[in-house]
């Protein structure tokens, strides 16, 4: 098992690859080659993880090359627990997806799980790779199987993939410049020895350009105020089995790549470090309440919670803004726990399209009626977006307001609180359709009987599963700070 | 607090509606509901009886309870039973059987739709309420506090409708915001004083906070639970509520909600900040002219209040009061009074919203001016309709007057002239808004042909308000009868104020 952090990136290649070569032998073939292929990954991240705990960081090199020619994947706590994370949404979202690909071809469904699995591949590469080059090419893995997969949802979802398109390729010409940068400035691209050069070198304004490049671009592929405006179009009309994949955890593997940035690779030690903290302190305290109010105007769940995402992943970068230790692990917290939120939600709104094919929110008038289990889990998602305790959004939010009141920025505490707030009063609008107000007529796509009648299992086992992520992830916090807290303590402030 | 003894009784108790909660909303549309509302009993009888069992050690001091895991870095979920817990514990527990029986004759009697969810949330709010009892620090009372702020809301928009809504809006829109502002005061105070659990007497020192700082947090941490308690400005969600079912009202007003806020205000003020911060910060008292204000004017509104579960809405704002006034007065008399009167106003004021409730499903009438001479048809009813409201004027041998006198022998020990007043001008205006309906009731002259023959509520109703208002009566002759309520919150303001018994 020396080689697990490659097998975690082959195995999703391997399917992506078969896949399509076997849905031609017969249309489901290949959807179950890649599922299996992430559960193998999933296995494989979680015996990952306890290595890393067990035994430290994972430095594994590719062929052999020496360190820093070669091609490093440096897995410590932190980013093996968003591998987790990754790779179990990509498992239910590709079980999720099952219920979604009886129209086409099976070129078609056989294409859309090998982008799927490249997905996945491209985020869980970029998560563990050690190199800034290797970065760019998972980013693009990433970017361009997302065009494809927003770009299957249908005429707007075309026409929303090209917006992403130019826009996304903006971010990562913007990235390419940061690198170029800092590699004219350093001459490595291996990420720990770049951060060893840039401490011995004095080159603190060509840092900074670069830093502001990489933000920009960054800031573009998370969605983050004020570059988010291809994100809620591109959530809204991806494709239905591809979206909480692409809502849940594709936004958050760039804000991790700008942790790396930030605290590995530049560190305390840089000159302008306090004022790039303050840009993203202020651009995420934008977002959270830009996000919100936005979000507050919706009648499209999936549009309701885009803009939701823009206000969550201004938590994330919040925490990197603050800069304790409390509030980094806070905002990784947040991570796994928006994951599995926002995946949980849109995977809840799905299987109320699945049997209504509507995802307007008029049309949402007390489904709690039909679907009590999906309307009492969505409820669960939508408290924790809000704080409410035990889920696990309060605890992010409780460790990102102590980390705040660690360095003093009180300011930050009542931004939290304002946006909660928001959250409360658009969440609550979601929870008020679907418990209170008087149903439309609403047609079933499927027949139904009289009374109960939830959606199949293959919906409700990611829904289900992401909502007790949500508790467990809640009550059990403590754990996952520990851990995550291995690898902070050196980085933080 | 240090622990003696492990126990995991409290635990019990806060799991045990909690699974009848998540019993009735899984099984309740597929089951009859006669075997639905045996889940609800199956809990209440059982978590009652774990509550009395408890009482002897409460009684003699020891600190009993249990923590279960670190619930956030450095802070623990932590249960444990203390004096000041165990009264709101026994008033919650107690009249959770009441009030389930009471809804049973309530909700059939009137035919009320979504009962399962009905059921389901009252459990939850249980849960939630025996966890603020025995939360034996900070966080884990925010947890439970806004678990109750959440579980009262679906009971709150009960009827589906347009006006409850809003009501809902409403009520949300106050409780989440003063919940959010106290979890910025908990942090806050956290980063200073590095410190979470509840110590009679509080732990915060005057230099701990810088002083404009100190006041900031500590009207952010009690924003909560005034709104909760109704205290005004802050208590236009409370007769807006009075949209939902009785048996509703009865849990805000009496078993749960605004005692939740009271009792919040009880362990911010006096077990967290304690009596030395309070004074020291000018909060108490700022607290204490609110309360005085509340008491005066929601009783003048009271008078003008035909609706009559709106009487009696603003009834309760004022009642609650007293029990912030106590709290304020910071004295020993006056805390043992507080905590006393959450018993007091908890047991007078269910038994008239069920009487309201009981004459608005036998006659569907909901204001004063149209039930004129009720005696006739509801005479036990209004009987104790007349008990209790005299319990609530403060008549001696009433269960109002022990709480009553205690905060007033309170305020006197403190020297505060204008706070003995109030209270004995507000318990006049109590007599003015609640006699004139005993009066129309039941005087010979107002006889009419509306209400001819004698015609009570259904059993499941009456029961309960005769045990009410019979515990109303007994508890003001002998407060110390069955549970020993009187000694443990004598018990409690003797550790809050350091002095012995």
């Amino acid at each position: 098992m020396k080689n697990l952090p490659a097998y975690i990136v082959l195995l999703p290649l391997c399917s992506a690859l078969l896949s399509l070569a076997l849905s031609k032998i017969h249309k489901h073939l290949g959807r179950d080659v890649v599922f299996g292929a992430l559960a193998g990954s999933l296995v494989l991240s979680v015996v990952q993880l306890v290595r890393v705990i067990q035994n430290g960081p994972i430095h594994y090199v590719f062929g052999g090359y020496k360190i820093p020619y070669g091609i490093e994947f440096s897995v410590d706590t932190i980013n093996a627990v968003i591998v987790i994370m990754v790779c179990t949404l990509g498992v239910l979202s590709c079980l999720f997806a099952f219920n979604f690909d009886k129209n086409g071809d099976a070129l078609q469904v056989g294409g859309a799980y090998t982008m799927h699995a490249l997905l996945v591949l491209g985020m869980v590469g970029m998560t563990m790779t050690g190199d800034v080059f290797n970065l760019y090419v998972f980013l693009e893995i990433t970017s361009l199987t997302a065009y494809c997969l927003i770009a299957m949802g249908g005429s707007r979802g075309i026409v929303s993939a090209f917006r992403y398109l130019l826009v996304g390729t903006v971010a990562a010409t913007f990235y390419l410049l940061g690198v170029g940068i800092l590699y004219s400035v350093t001459g490595t691209l291996n990420m720990s020895d770049m951060a060893a050069c840039l401490k011995q070198g004095n080159n603190d304004s060509a840092m900074l350009m670069a830093m502001m490049f990489l933000i920009a671009a960054f800031g573009i592929k998370m969605a983050l105020f004020p570059f988010h405006g291809w994100q809620p179009s591109a959530y809204t009309h991806a494709h239905t089995g591809a979206r909480p994949l692409i809502a849940g955890a594709m936004g958050k593997i760039p804000a991790y790549a700008m942790f790396r940035y930030l605290y590995c690779i530049y560190g305390k030690d840089f000159k302008y470090f306090r004022y790039v903290l303050l840009i993203i302190g202020v651009i995420s305290v934008c977002g959270m309440i830009y996000g919100s109010v936005r979000a507050m105007a919706q009648k499209d769940i999936r549009k309701v919670l885009a803009y939701s995402s823009v206000a969550q992943i201004g938590y994330i970068s919040l925490g990197f803004a603050i800069g304790s230790p409390l509030a980094l692990a806070g905002a990784f917290l947040h991570m796994l726990g928006h994951a599995f939120m926002k995946g949980g939600l849109f995977f809840a709104a799905g299987a109320i399209s699945w049997k209504y094919g509507t995802f307007d929110l008029n049309d949402f008038g007390r489904i709690y009626k039909k679907m009590p289990f999906t309307a009492g889990l969505l409820t669960v998602g939508a408290l924790s977006m809000i704080g409410i305790p035990p889920t696990v959004g309060f605890f992010s939010k409780w460790y990102l307001a102590c980390g705040a009141a660690q360095t003093h920025e009180y300011v930050y505490i009542f931004v939290l609180v304002l946006s909660s707030l928001l959250n409360a009063v658009y969440f609550f609008k979601v929870i008020e359709k679907v418990f209170v107000q008087a149903d439309k007529n609403r047609k079933p796509l499927h027949p139904e009987g009289k009374g109960v009648t939830e959606a199949p299992i293959t919906i409700m086992i990611p829904v289900v599963t992401c909502i007790l992520m949500i508790l467990l992830l809640g009550v059990f916090n403590v754990k996952v700070i520990d851990i995550l807290l291995i690898s902070l303590k050196g980085v933080a402030l | 607090m240090i622990l003696t003894a492990l126990d995991y009784r409290p635990g019990i108790i806060v799991l045990l509606p909690l699974i009848a909660s998540c019993l009735i909303y899984v099984l309740g549309e597929h089951i009859r509901p006669n075997y639905r509302e045996a889940i609800t009993f199956a809990a209440a009888f059982p978590m009652a009886a774990l509550v009395y069992s408890m009482i002897p050690a409460a009684l003699a001091g020891k600190e009993i309870g249990f923590t279960l895991l670190e619930i956030v870095k450095g802070v623990p979920l932590q249960f444990s039973v203390d004096a000041a817990g165990m009264i709101f514990a026994c008033v919650a527990s107690t009249l959770w059987i009441v009030t389930s029986c009471y809804s049973i004759g309530y909700m059939r009697g009137h035919g009320e739709k979504n009962q399962t969810g009905y059921y389901s949330a009252f459990a939850m709010c249980l849960t939630a309420t025996m966890g603020l009892c025995f939360s034996a620090n900070l966080l884990t009372f925010f947890i439970f506090f806004e678990v109750l702020t959440v579980a009262t809301y679906p009971l709150v928009v009960h009827y589906r409708d347009e006006e409850g809504t809003r009501s809902g809006r409403k009520y949300l829109a106050y409780t989440l915001i003063s919940g959010q502002l106290f979890f910025a005061g908990i942090v806050i105070l956290y980063s200073f004083t590095g410190r979470m659990d509840f110590v009679p007497g509080g732990f915060v020192n005057t230099g701990d906070i810088p002083m404009p700082w100190m006041l900031a947090v500590f009207i952010l941490m009690i924003g909560a639970g005034i709104v909760k308690a109704g205290v005004m400005p802050l208590h236009s969600w409370l007769p807006a509520a009075m949209v939902a079912p009785t048996p509703v009202s009865a849990l805000l007003h009496a078993v749960a909600v605004v005692k939740a806020g009271a009792f919040c205000t009880l362990r911010v003020v006096l077990y967290v900040f304690g009596p030395e911060a309070a004074r020291f910060c000018h909060g108490s008292e700022i607290l204490a002219w609110m309360a005085v204000a509340t008491i005066l004017i929601s009783s003048l509104i009271a008078i003008r209040k035909d609706n009559l579960k709106a009487r009696l809405a603003f009834s309760t704002v004022g009642q609650l009061s007293y029990i912030i006034l106590g709290i304020a007065i910071l004295s020993p008399f006056a805390a043992t009074g507080a905590l006393y009167h959450i018993v007091a106003h908890a047991f007078m004021k269910i038994t008239l919203f069920m009487c309201a409730g009981a004459i608005f499903v036998t006659t569907h009438r909901k204001n004063i001016s149209e039930i004129i001479g009720i005696g006739r048809q509801m005479p036990v009813t209004m009987t104790c309709f007349t008990l209790a409201s005299l319990a609530v004027a403060g008549f001696p041998f009433f269960v109002g007057f022990t709480s009553k006198a205690n905060i007033i022998m309170g305020a006197i020990s403190m020297g505060q002239p204008f706070f003995v007043a109030t209270l004995i001008v507000s318990a006049l205006l109590a007599l003015t808004y609640l006699m004139p309906v005993v009066l129309l009731a039941f005087k010979r002259d107002f006889y009419n042909s509306q209400f001819p023959v004698k015609k009570e509520a259904s059993l499941p109703m009456l029961i309960p308000i005769m045990f009410t208002a019979a515990c109303s009566l007994i508890l003001g002759v002998m407060p110390n009868f069955g549970l020993h309520l009187y000694d443990l919150a004598a018990m409690a303001g003797n550790a809050i104020f350091g002095l012995s018994l």
